[in-house]
């Protein structure tokens, strides 16, 4: 029952990443398998170890869980990451919320048609550069510390920097305007679990890719 | 700074009904702003009131919270409703993702045209009778107890029941085959405060209607092209 936490999902990013980075953040080691064929997602479910036929699915504590904010949540709180109180942790959730909407346009974004691929890449932009990163530019400049909420390391801010890489990956420049955020993303990168995940041969994942299409649509074919 | 919380959200249901039925399951009296016109909307945004400029904002001990879930969250951990422990606040969240989900199939129903609504209706019936309804079955029936989580009333029993009652208006005979949900439908429904909540004059809200679609569009000028899952 102890030991470590174990992973079902498919070998990429999808829903599957920010988990990644949170057991990765908070210094847990863990092991993944990799569904490949429509016939493992099969037995999965005949198992009856996915409550609602899903994965992302996490063995973790003797638990089967599955829906990523609730895994994500349990980590956060077993970790130390998620505030001091039930105010930072309102604060955590609803940061973590907001960059989970924006990350949710990256996550659909392979799946797009190749017409539809430039207007998102311009729309992921615009809600990046209006909506999202100047609410976190406001927040670190007002308060002037290292960390998002109650001067300490949480869940929000390693969501935080996973979206800016993210979004970084579709438009190189995007921090160009926001001076907080840059030296935020330094700061976060150079934190000894971080900078290890962001390191080749770490459980990280790389952008999904046509392979990557083509496996998530042969395993879920509807 | 103490005071009833305040939500300001359109005169419906979409995403604040959850928090609506928490509150109220908890015991909760609450104020309401109603968004009308795009000219109140605005404001909020000039005032800065709108962390990523979205309703539901909910005004509560001295702070104004967005994002639905993180609003729930705290309500249910302030009153008491979110376990006893990081495991069985864990399972209400994996009971509440999932009930959210299939929420949200019906969240964007009254945004379809005639023709999607009925593939929708059909979509929706489905989810519910083959993925959620037999995942809470079998949890109830599993343990035999009255609540789902810890033998204690939780936000995950408020969350299904809204869910049950919702996936009844689009088939009212759809719990035939779930008898463990039967009984708890009956069971959560007699909870005094639910009870309350549940009669005509409360802050409940009824099934959205066309001038509900309206005020949406109009206020947020979004959602005109909505499609069927």
């Amino acid at each position: 029952m102890s030991g470590k936490p174990r992973l079902i999902y498919l070998n990429g990013r999808g829903r599957m990443e920010p988990v990644r980075w949170l057991l990765a953040a908070a210094g847990v080691e863990f092991e993944e398998i990799f569904l490949e064929t429509r016939e493992q997602y099969e037995k999965l479910i005949r198992d009856g170890v996915l409550m609602f036929q899903q994965v992302p699915m996490v063995e973790i504590d003797g638990m089967k869980m599955v829906q990523t904010r609730a895994i994500l949540s349990y980590i956060a709180g077993k970790y130390n990451l998620y505030g001091k109180d039930l105010k930072e942790r309102a604060l955590i959730d609803m940061y973590v919320e907001g960059i989970t909407d924006l990350m949710q346009m990256i996550l659909m974004f392979p799946f797009s048609t190749p017409e539809a691929k430039e207007k998102n890449i311009d729309s992921i932009k615009e809600r990046a550069t209006n909506r999202y990163f100047p609410v976190f530019e406001k927040v670190l400049k007002q308060h002037g510390q290292d960390f998002l909420v109650g001067n300490k390391f949480s869940w929000a801010d390693v969501q935080l920097i996973e979206a800016i890489l993210a979004v970084e990956e579709k438009i190189p420049a995007v921090l160009s305007g926001f001076p907080q955020l840059q030296a935020f993303k330094k700061r976060m990168s150079n934190m000894p679990t971080i900078k290890k995940f962001l390191q080749p041969g770490s459980p990280r994942k790389p952008p999904p890719d046509e392979h990557y299409v083509e496996t998530v649509l042969k395993v879920f074919k509807k | 700074m103490a005071g009833k919380p305040k939500l300001y959200y359109f005169d419906g249901r979409g995403k604040m009904e959850s928090i609506r039925w928490l509150l109220a399951a908890a015991g909760v009296e609450f104020e309401e702003e109603f968004l009308e016109t795009r000219e109140q909307y605005e404001k909020l945004l000039q005032d800065g009131s709108l962390l990523f400029q979205q309703v539901p904002m909910v005004e509560i001990d001295g702070m104004n919270m967005v994002q639905s879930r993180a609003i729930a969250s705290y309500i249910a951990a302030k009153y008491k409703l979110y376990g006893k422990d990081l495991k069985e606040r864990a399972l209400i969240d994996l009971y509440v993702g999932g009930t959210d989900d299939l929420m949200g199939f019906i969240l964007i129903f009254p945004f379809l045209s005639a023709e999607d609504k009925e593939k929708q209706r059909i979509f929706i019936v489905e989810k519910a009778t083959s993925r959620y309804f037999p995942a809470y079955e079998k949890v109830l029936k599993d343990h035999g107890q009255d609540f789902l989580v810890g033998n204690n009333f939780s936000w995950a029993d408020v969350h299904l029941l809204e869910a049950i009652l919702m996936v009844e208006e689009k088939k009212s005979d759809v719990l035939t085959g779930f008898p463990q949900l039967q009984a708890f439908k009956a069971r959560i429904s007699s909870i005094p405060t639910i009870k309350k909540f549940l009669q005509p004059g409360s802050q409940r809200k009824p099934v959205p209607d066309d001038k509900y679609v309206e005020t949406v569009r109009r206020v947020l000028c979004m959602y005109y092209d909505m499609k069927a899952n």
